[in-house]
């Protein structure tokens, strides 16, 4: 792509330029251009919000990307990308793996805010987990969102504006973002990813649109396993053993997964973390400025541990919900499309032993889990109860 | 199980302390420096820690000393070791020293994986220190602590033992060490229940207990009780969570023996037996009301109710109502 605009095919295709991975949100891509192109429609702090998946990072970055492009977003320069993967002198990314965002990254935030930009122009500051800020740390923003530094722009991120600080909420202009057609999702596979179409297909069904699940599913075969031994729960139980038995196993797997994913990565920043420290050479015993920061590194991981099992959880169980919404479609004998088409069998035992009525329960059940796993409520404890509600008469 | 001995046994120049259980990794590197000790007494010890580790120390600790001594070096956690320490430690197994023995401590993970295969390659004897992780291996845990002691302990001690304080191994541990101090002849239940019988968990499964054989005014008791003397409703809600899983596996998984099922389903063989004892009265449907009752009580004693103590009472009245009902 070249010139000076940017260039959109027709309307119903993939945007282009730096915006070419922003899928389905037409509305918001509007808005968000107009603001690039125009500075009195251009404000200091943007709120994006949108349900998992829907690219809330992704199109943040894709707007700073255009708003420090000297073409608005060309989707070619250094600019476009350095802006795009978070590398660009004047982006600074809070991402966070921690359950709650602390005051003492929000001042960072504020600090870095406060200066003016070095290449671009605007300096731009993205929180990736806006509904992680705190009271304390919230209000450690507060000023900087009401009075910014001319040349700053913050972009926070969330899944809904409810989740977000009312203080905070209300100094930011809200992006919603919806979710993606699966149709969206698929050629995103297929362009950005390479990703052959029938597979693409597949991901982004079974996904539901969640633009990274779909992509972990058509890149990552152990995920699909995991997918299908999930979806298979729903004809698995037949009494109460079965139950706690199948609670146990979605329990593993997630913690299966934590393990892989997390165990090098953790073993990994605490060798970076002790090569930096400067503790004596050949000291036999640790001194206690030493110990503090390797037991603070330990507590996040931990923090990170938990959040992470939680959320493999969550996913495992609207793939589980999702069975259900098919067993319905089925039920209703409708020729919609299933989420689960590659598991027919399981959806169609489901919508035959069950009627509707107990199809509704197994989804209310469904959704108490996710609610009660989000309270604390032992995961295990949770899962077994759920279980117990997706229980196929024998 | 194999029968400690007295008799030192010649420490190898290369030793691997392979696993996540860090008490039991703590516990081979000192009987292997008392062993060392044996042979030479005068044995210098230097504790690698991979914190701070700067390039090159390996190799100052290994070089021979003045007065000539042995010398052990312990390297700790080459899981999560310095790129400079891992390379150190490659440079010294492809040249070892005489009169060194090197003994090198890892966790788990993927994380100093050429050391590791290395040192296998090197020969080094392999001393496993696994997870304790089901109550199975922290019952067997401590039946080897006190015969390591030359005690007796009955099964019920045992069993009370690690209900009591087997969340956290060095506690189980320390109480061992405790109780092998401080009493004398036999350790039963009596014992056990002597020193430990206040701990929450201890009072958790007696709740528990009177409540899944349907004993509701025994169990509401020991309930109220509990909480005036300050006990916290949240683990007691997992002990009944965790007697109720059990009773669950145990009734689906049949007959059999009760060790061979103890080994099937994670748990120690007394706990088997307990469940298929509790199991009379409880039928199917019976328990997955008082699962979900249970999950529901958590949530509100989690915060998400007004009234903890009461949502632990409601759940075991549907506990004790839902027995006998199937
Ligand atoms: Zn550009």
């Amino acid at each position: 792509m070249s010139g000076t605009a940017v260039v959109d095919g027709p309307a119903d295709q993939l945007p282009g330029g730096v915006w070419r991975d922003v899928v389905g949100q037409a509305p918001a891509l509007e808005v968000l251009r107009r603001a690039v192109a125009d500075e009195d429609a251009m404000t200091h702090a943007w709120l994006f919000t949108g349900p998992p998946g829907s690219g809330r990072s992704t199109a943040a970055r894709a707007f700073a990307g255009a708003l420090l492009c000297s073409r608005g977003g060309c989707g070619e320069c250094k600019e476009c990308a350095t802006a795009v993967d978070g590398t660009h002198a004047d982006v600074d990314v809070l991402a966070t793996d921690a359950l709650s965002i602390g005051v003492a990254q929000a001042r960072e935030l504020v600090q870095l805010a406060g200066r003016s930009p070095s290449v671009g122009r605007w300096r731009i500051i993205l929180v990736e987990d806006a509904d992680r800020l705190t009271e304390q740390s919230g209000n450690a923003l507060l000023k900087a969102l009401e009075e910014p530094t001319p040349r700053t722009v913050w972009l926070l991120c969330a899944p809904s504006p409810d989740d977000v600080l009312v203080t905070v909420r209300s100094r930011a202009r809200q992006v919603r973002l919806r979710t993606p057609s699966v149709e969206d999702v698929t050629a995103l596979l297929v362009r950005r990813d390479g990703i052959d179409p029938t597979t693409a297909g597949y991901a982004a069904r079974a996904a539901q649109s969640h633009i990274g699940m779909a992509r972990r599913l058509a890149t990552d075969e152990s995920s699909r396993a995991r997918r299908r031994e999930t979806i298979s729960m729903a004809t698995r139980i037949r009494g109460v053993a079965d139950a706690v038995g199948a609670a146990a196993d979605l329990m593993k797997i997630a913690e299966e997964e934590r393990d892989k994913v997390l165990t090098d990565r953790h073993a990994e920043e605490k060798a970076k973390l002790l090569a930096t420290l400067g503790a004596e050479a050949g000291a036999r015993t640790q001194p206690p400025h030493v110990r503090a920061q390797i037991t603070a590194l330990e507590k996040a991981q931990k923090t990170r541990a938990t959040r992470f099992t939680r959320d493999m959880i969550d996913r495992a169980l609207l793939d589980l919900f999702s069975v259900y919404r098919d067993a319905l479609v089925v039920h209703a004998g409708g020729a919609v499309p299933l989420i689960n088409e590659d598991s027919r069998v399981v959806v169609e035992e489901v919508a035959q032993a069950l009627s509707a009525e107990r199809i509704l329960l197994a989804m209310d059940s469904i959704g108490v889990a996710r609610r009660r796993i989000d309270a604390n409520v032992a995961p295990l404890l949770a899962l077994e109860a759920m279980a117990i509600d997706l229980t196929l008469p024998r | 199980m194999t029968e400690s001995v007295d008799v030192p046994s010649r420490v190898p120049p290369l030793v691997l302390v392979s696993g996540p259980e860090d008490l039991l990794a703590e516990r081979a590197v000192d009987s292997l420096l008392q062993d060392l000790r044996v042979s030479s007494p005068e044995v210098d010890v230097i504790d690698v820690e991979p914190a701070g580790y700067e390039a090159g120390a390996l190799g100052v600790h290994v070089s021979p000393s003045l007065f000539g001594e042995d010398k052990a070096v312990v390297v700790h956690g080459l899981h999560e070791a310095t790129d400079a320490l891992q390379q150190d430690l490659l440079d010294y197994l492809a040249d070892p020293v005489e009169h060194v023995t090197l003994v090198v401590l890892h966790g788990s993970g993927n994380r100093g994986k050429r050391v590791l295969d290395t040192l296998k390659k090197s020969r080094a004897r392999v001393i496993d220190c696994p997870a304790v992780k089901s109550d199975r291996d922290k019952a067997d845990f401590v039946t080897g602590e006190f015969r390591r002691a030359r005690r007796k302990i009955t099964q019920d001690a045992v069993q009370a033992l690690v209900e009591a304080v087997g969340k956290d191994l060095r506690e189980l541990a320390s109480a061992c060490t405790q109780l092998v101090d401080d009493t004398t002849g036999t350790i039963d239940a009596d014992v056990v229940e002597r020193y430990h019988g206040g701990k929450v968990e201890a009072t958790g499964f007696r709740v528990a207990d009177a409540a899944v054989a349907g004993e509701a005014g025994e169990a509401l008791r020991l309930l109220r009780h509990a909480v005036a003397v300050g006990v916290d409703p949240v683990p007691i809600v997992a002990v009944l969570a965790g007697q109720l899983r059990q009773l669950a596996k145990v009734g689906g998984a049949g007959r059999g023996r009760s060790t061979d099922l103890a080994r099937e389903l994670g748990m120690a063989p007394w706990q088997v037996d307990k469940a298929r004892r509790a199991l009379n009265g409880w039928s199917g449907p019976g328990l997955a009301t008082a699962i979900q009752a249970v999950a529901a009580a958590d949530e509100e004693v989690k915060g998400g109710g007004r009234d903890p103590v009461y949502a632990v009472e409601r759940a075991i009245l549907t506990i004790t109502r839902t027995h006998g009902s199937g």
